[in-house]
């Protein structure tokens, strides 16, 4: 068994404070971090070689310095990376670094599965997971709460998908790209041996040329969505009331005042 | 002369409300440009929901009425709407960022090659380019997207942002009938459990929230009864769902859900910046918390200083009496 871990290095919103904004995080934020979706899809691809034999391997698009989050990922468990890391790279959207990431797929030889997170919590896009099935033509099972069954010889998956309004069991045939949510099983921990390990990894990297592709087809240029900027949320205002007095009356207090909002 | 496209979403038979909000979003661009909207409905026994677009703001429509579609499967709605796409060349395709739209979309403009801006804040049109902003690092900043030369320009629009039209049944409109796209589906959906009963997170237009002060699961039932009272979704911060007090799927929060209700009521949750993440943009929040310092009180508009279990069951009662219940 194979599997593809879908991993982004992403800012640490736990670093965000009065004098830390999104803003500053962005640019120059402290130390970054596995993508905290992606955490679960690399548990899940270390549970399903545990369970049935193989390996998961992760796959990054990123600056040079997403190497410290590939080595948590190694820490955690997978047994190999490929970092695809070119400056033509810089700005691609969603689609742009779908074909990236397809174009290194196609180089990695037979796979089983690809795992991804929900989302990064940067771009915040959830597309780029969808956008790797469409290009590569194999079915995409997204909000993945639960693998009920995998079977990787007769290459069939059945998942529950906790979607809007309810739970759906679905089978696919595998190869597949499967999304998965929290619910999937807490990650774990590096182990003690695995970080001295991971440490000591050499990552291997591949760029433009490697991916036999263009520069027309990534970055800015490859793109047909683009950041024209970006900026801080209006501020909110926050005029607290605070409401006094014992439950009761307190509680008599702000029923009237939220039904004169009209929320109620 | 934009022409704009908008998908008609819909479950067990029921149109989705996040499809008539971005069909008000969609009348307003074309009004704005000159342009035309066509609602796109995909289902089977759909054809119905055409006359109530046209209420809602449609002048056309494009139904794709088959079996195969009764259940939602990505890959059939995805290339039955690339295919008509193709064929009919819409300048601008809007989803609602609902579970289905966020998928449909990013699958659509995959195999169109075009640009994508998903759960959009707000949009405009500046000439026959569609300009969209739309949240970023989990929500803590604001990204504006514009788009190259590649048409259709897709946007999935988030829920409870855009306000419906109020529905004109003067309206009318011409209908095409279409067909599906010649795949055959390979995944097969083959069990539904209906979470009945229960009012979704993403629905909610009222949340009551539980955090680390509710202590334990037994502190739940005391937050649920005011959710009850009000007819709004029970959601917990990361802190009561990792203790294991509550299923995740009520986490609000940067792993959990993104929401927006008219109402947020949170009960000893302390506001991590990651749980604020997930429900900051609410319309009214109340804070009920023992700690007068908690970061929560700082997005609040009322706040209760005070043990949740002495404040929540009063407020329960408060509005039982109040609503009648």
């Amino acid at each position: 068994m194979k599997a593809i871990v879908l991993m982004k290095q992403t800012p640490d919103t736990a670093q965000l404070s009065a004098s830390m904004d999104g803003l500053k995080l962005m640019a120059e934020g402290g130390p970054r971090i596995v993508n905290p979706w992606d955490e679960y899809a690399i548990e899940t691809g270390i549970t399903l070689a545990e369970d049935h034999g193989g390996e998961a391997v992760i796959l990054t698009m990123g600056k040079p310095e997403a190497t410290e989050a590939i080595k948590t990922g190694l820490a955690m468990g997978c047994k190999g990376a490929t970092l695809l890391t070119d400056d033509a790279f810089e700005n691609s959207d969603s689609l742009a670094t779908a074909r990236i990431l397809t174009a290194a797929i196609n180089q990695m030889g037979d796979y089983d599965i690809i795992l991804a997170g929900k989302s990064a919590i940067d771009g915040d896009t959830a597309q780029t997971a969808v956008q790797v099935a469409a290009l590569l033509g194999v079915p995409y099972l997204g909000y993945v709460a639960k693998i009920e069954a995998v079977d990787f010889d007769a290459k069939t998956i059945t998942v529950v998908r906790a979607i809007d309004g309810g739970r759906e069991t679905v089978t696919s045939p595998l190869p597949a790209v499967v999304s998965v949510l929290k619910e999937i099983g807490e990650p774990r921990y590096p182990s003690f041996m695995g970080i001295r390990k991971a440490a000591k990894a050499k990552i291997p990297e591949m760029g433009l040329a490697d991916l036999g592709l263009s520069a027309d087809e990534v970055g800015a240029a490859g793109s047909q969505a683009q950041w024209l900027q970006v900026t801080l949320p209006p501020a909110q205002e926050s005029t607290l009331e605070v409401i006094e007095g014992e439950p009761e009356e307190a509680a008599k207090i702000l029923v009237q005042k939220l039904l004169a909002e009209k929320v109620i | 002369m934009a022409k704009i496209w908008t998908l008609v979403e819909h479950r067990n038979g029921a149109i989705d409300s996040i499809s008539w909000e971005t069909l008000a979003m969609a009348r307003q661009l074309a009004d704005k440009s000159g342009g035309s909207v066509t609602a796109v409905i995909l289902g089977d026994g759909v054809g119905d929901f055409a006359q109530t677009a046209f209420h809602y703001g449609a002048d056309d429509a494009i139904v794709v009425d088959d079996p195969s579609l009764k259940d939602y499967r990505l890959e059939t709605y995805s290339a039955t709407l690339t295919a008509l796409a193709q064929e009919h060349q819409p300048d601008v395709f809007l989803l609602g960022a609902s579970d289905k739209g966020r998928e449909i979309a990013p699958a659509v403009a995959a195999k169109l090659g075009v640009g994508l801006a998903s759960d959009v804040l707000s949009l405009d049109m500046d000439g026959d380019k569609l300009v969209a902003t739309r949240p970023v690092l989990v929500g803590n900043l604001v990204a504006t997207i514009t788009f190259g030369d590649a048409k259709p320009q897709m946007a999935s629009l988030r829920r409870r942002v855009f306000p419906a039209l109020e529905p004109d049944t003067a309206r009318n409109g011409n209908v095409t009938q279409a067909n599906v796209a010649g795949i055959t589906p390979v995944t097969e959906v083959v069990g539904f459990e209906a979470a009945e009963g229960e009012v979704s997170l993403n629905d909610a237009s009222i949340i009551v929230s539980g955090g680390r002060g509710v202590g334990g699961p037994e502190g739940f039932p005391t937050v649920k009864a005011l959710a009850d009272v009000l007819g709004g979704a029970l959601g917990a911060s990361r802190a009561a769902v990792d203790a294991g007090w509550i299923p995740y799927k009520h986490q609000v929060g940067q792993t959990g859900k993104t929401v927006q209700p008219d109402l947020y009521i949170a009960c000893g949750i302390s506001g991590a910046i990651q749980h604020l993440a997930g429900m900051k943009t609410s319309k009214v929040i109340v804070a009920i918390n023992k700690d007068p310092e908690a970061p929560i009180f700082k997005y609040a508009k009322y706040g209760i200083v005070g043990d949740l279990f002495k404040y929540v069951p009063a407020l329960t009662e408060a509005f039982k009496a109040e609503l009648g219940k």
